[in-house]
């Protein structure tokens, strides 16, 4: 009889901690939202909303489109740009905002497209294969990406300008490819792909390109679609090295366009805010959409070998 | 019979030399862009460091340690570390505590809620670290902000404080928006880490009459372990790395008071065209990671 007591009360005293505990979650999680809800009320206050001092404006007064016409008036720029030689196709003349965003989608598709190629192949190999030097390029491979990019930047920055690649698209996306982080996590999602499946398609007659496009490759596709999304993300927020690759205004990103907004008018945070929104709301959405493999890729990248 | 055995070890070595032509050959994408955009700029990075190199000068001119030499007796990269180290001595502690709690909190919610928990505060990792350093401007700016506005409304504050602008407050400003963008991925993972935790184990324990604090120290926390020092490193390796929020929101300054390294590596190649003494920087930052890391992994792995 005493025991069950005891029980009742430890069963109160933990109901009472989980929604204590619930309560407080709920009130973090709010603050955490909170800068997001910011950006996107504020994209659609007026001025008088945004510079009210000490009145605080929780809910746009009225929905206004005036930041994002100012965003888009501010300056214009061709839709794409390519340069074959000395000829030069460009496209339409569209606001410089809308450029931005053509620019961050290539370079993220882009970077996007190569590492999750060059990635699932080099994983495979480490995984699957037995071959000289494969413990010495795994061991390079964990500790380059201990490191953080930026140490490598200045020696990175001369080689780009040697290679005549510096100021384009390139220049910001190769290094993403060979950051190894894609690897790593491709890797340990071949590692899971039974050694039989492979051998039996090899007695099959198949050979070592068909193994892996045709039994490999569909294999390892979650893992793949974790890669594309994570590098995608990445690289679309990636703002240090477009702003160290990217010092002309032609090639210029959504993020480092909102950060030179912010260098030339650091007071008109609707404007900023309106840019903030363009940047953001797209890649959110794109992250909501394939939450599910973000999540399996976090957590499989963290397993360690 | 000793024809055969040679016979089989020269199909066998073929097989090898096929083998590893196979697995280099699919290396080989990787490979390039690796070697040229990782591991030679790391290479080149140390090399360098020995060199004065500017961007005027037409060669680079070898002038052994002087570029150490130097940073050991420059105050501001002294400051600068020291700035990078109250950062990291803050958040990681602080982003693994706190990810911690809040995923021990959201498991035992229903499936949908976690899950709905865990995207809210993994929202300002994909928000970007440019929109998210404009919002906070925002909000902390002196006459437009909130936190000026909340504060003195509710009279906690008697004026309006310029929080980025002040050397009392830049800092800690800095790493509590260090944090919101820190903390999202060590919940994934925890909340992972706790689902995978052995059931039986704890039932067991339950059954032998463990409270809930015991079962999660004694039975959930060493299972967590890898986890943990996972966590601990990659946020190790993220607080180094905070840069956009300091060259947007008070560009190292006021007074040196928000000066990092990596503002002080990027200032030196980009402000001063110092490469060689940018380089020696980023040897001594890539030195230190290496070491924090080591002994992270050293403790983790005794425990």
């Amino acid at each position: 009889m005493a025991k069950f007591k005891n029980l009742d009360a430890a069963q109160k005293r933990s109901r009472v901690y989980y929604i204590a505990s619930f309560v407080i979650v709920v009130i973090v999680a709010i603050l955490f939202a909170f800068p997001l809800y910011w950006i996107i009320t504020g994209a659609f206050k007026s001025g008088a909303d945004i510079n009210s001092g000490k009145e605080i404006v929780w809910w746009p007064n009225a929905w206004v489109g005036d930041n994002f016409s100012k965003l888009m008036d501010k300056r214009s720029a061709p839709l794409f740009e390519f340069v074959i030689g000395s000829l030069t196709i460009a496209g339409p003349t569209v606001p410089a905002a809308i450029r931005w965003l053509v620019n961050s989608v290539f370079m993220s598709v882009a970077s996007m497209l190569l590492t999750c190629l060059t990635a699932a192949m080099a994983g495979y190999a480490l995984a699957k294969k037995r071959f000289y030097g494969r413990a010495v390029l795994f061991s390079l491979i964990v500790c380059a990406m201990a490191l953080p990019k930026q140490v490598i930047l200045i020696p990175l920055l001369r080689e780009m300008n040697a290679l005549g690649i510096f100021d384009t698209c390139w220049a910001v996306i190769f290094p993403v490819v060979g950051w190894p982080f894609g690897v790593f996590l491709l890797k340990q999602f071949a590692e899971g792909i039974p050694t039989e499946m492979v051998e039996a398609c090899r007695i099959d007659g198949a050979n070592e390109w068909r193994t892996f496009t045709d039994v490999m490759f569909p294999m390892i596709k979650p893992g793949v679609g974790a890669c594309a999304i994570f590098t995608f993300i990445n690289s679309w927020n990636d703002y240090f090295m477009q702003l160290v690759m990217l010092p002309s205004n032609k090639k210029m990103t959504i993020a480092l366009g909102i950060a030179t907004l912010q260098g030339e008018s650091s007071t008109d945070y609707g404007l900023l805010m309106a840019g903030a929104a363009l940047a953001s709301v797209p890649i959110i959405i794109v992250f909501l959409v394939f939450q599910k493999y973000f999540t399996k890729g976090i957590t499989m990248g963290a397993v360690k070998g | 019979m000793a024809n055969k055995t040679v016979k089989v070890s020269k199909t066998t070595r073929r097989l090898v030399v096929h083998e590893n032509i196979a697995a280099y050959l699919f290396m080989l994408p990787f490979l390039v862009f690796f070697v040229m955009f990782v591991l030679y700029p790391m290479f080149m990075c140390v090399y360098t460091s020995f060199f004065d190199a500017n961007m005027g000068v037409a060669d680079d001119v070898f002038i052994g340690f002087d570029n150490y030499k130097e940073l050991f007796n420059d105050p501001i990269f002294w400051k600068g570390l020291w700035n990078t180290l109250i950062i990291v001595l803050v958040s990681v502690p602080v982003t693994c505590v706190f990810s911690l709690w809040v995923a021990s909190a959201i498991t035992k919610m229903p499936v949908a809620a976690t899950s709905a928990f865990r995207c809210i505060f993994y929202l300002p990792v994909v928000t970007g670290s440019v929109a998210v350093t404009v919002v906070w401007k925002w909000m902390f700016s002196k006459f437009n902000g909130i936190i000026n506005a909340m504060g003195t409304s509710m009279g906690l504050l008697d004026k309006n404080i310029d929080w980025l602008g002040d050397e009392r407050f830049a800092l800690a400003c800095i790493i509590l928006i260090l944090l919101t963008t820190s903390v999202g991925q060590p919940i994934v993972l925890y909340v992972s880490a706790l689902d995978n935790v052995d059931k039986s184990l704890v039932e067991a324990a339950e059954v032998d009459g463990a409270t809930p604090k015991q079962a999660f120290w004694k039975i959930k926390w060493p299972q967590m372990m890898p986890t943990t020092l996972y966590i601990l490193v990659i946020t190790t390796i993220n607080s180094f790395q905070c840069f956009a929020l300091i060259q947007l929101l008070t560009s190292g300054g006021p007074n040196n008071s928000t000066m990092t390294i990596m503002y002080y590596i990027y200032y030196n190649a980009f402000k001063l065209y110092r490469y060689g003494y940018g380089n020696a920087m980023g040897v001594i930052l890539a030195l230190i990671i290496a070491l924090l890391s080591a002994v992270q992994f050293k403790v983790g792995q005794e425990k």
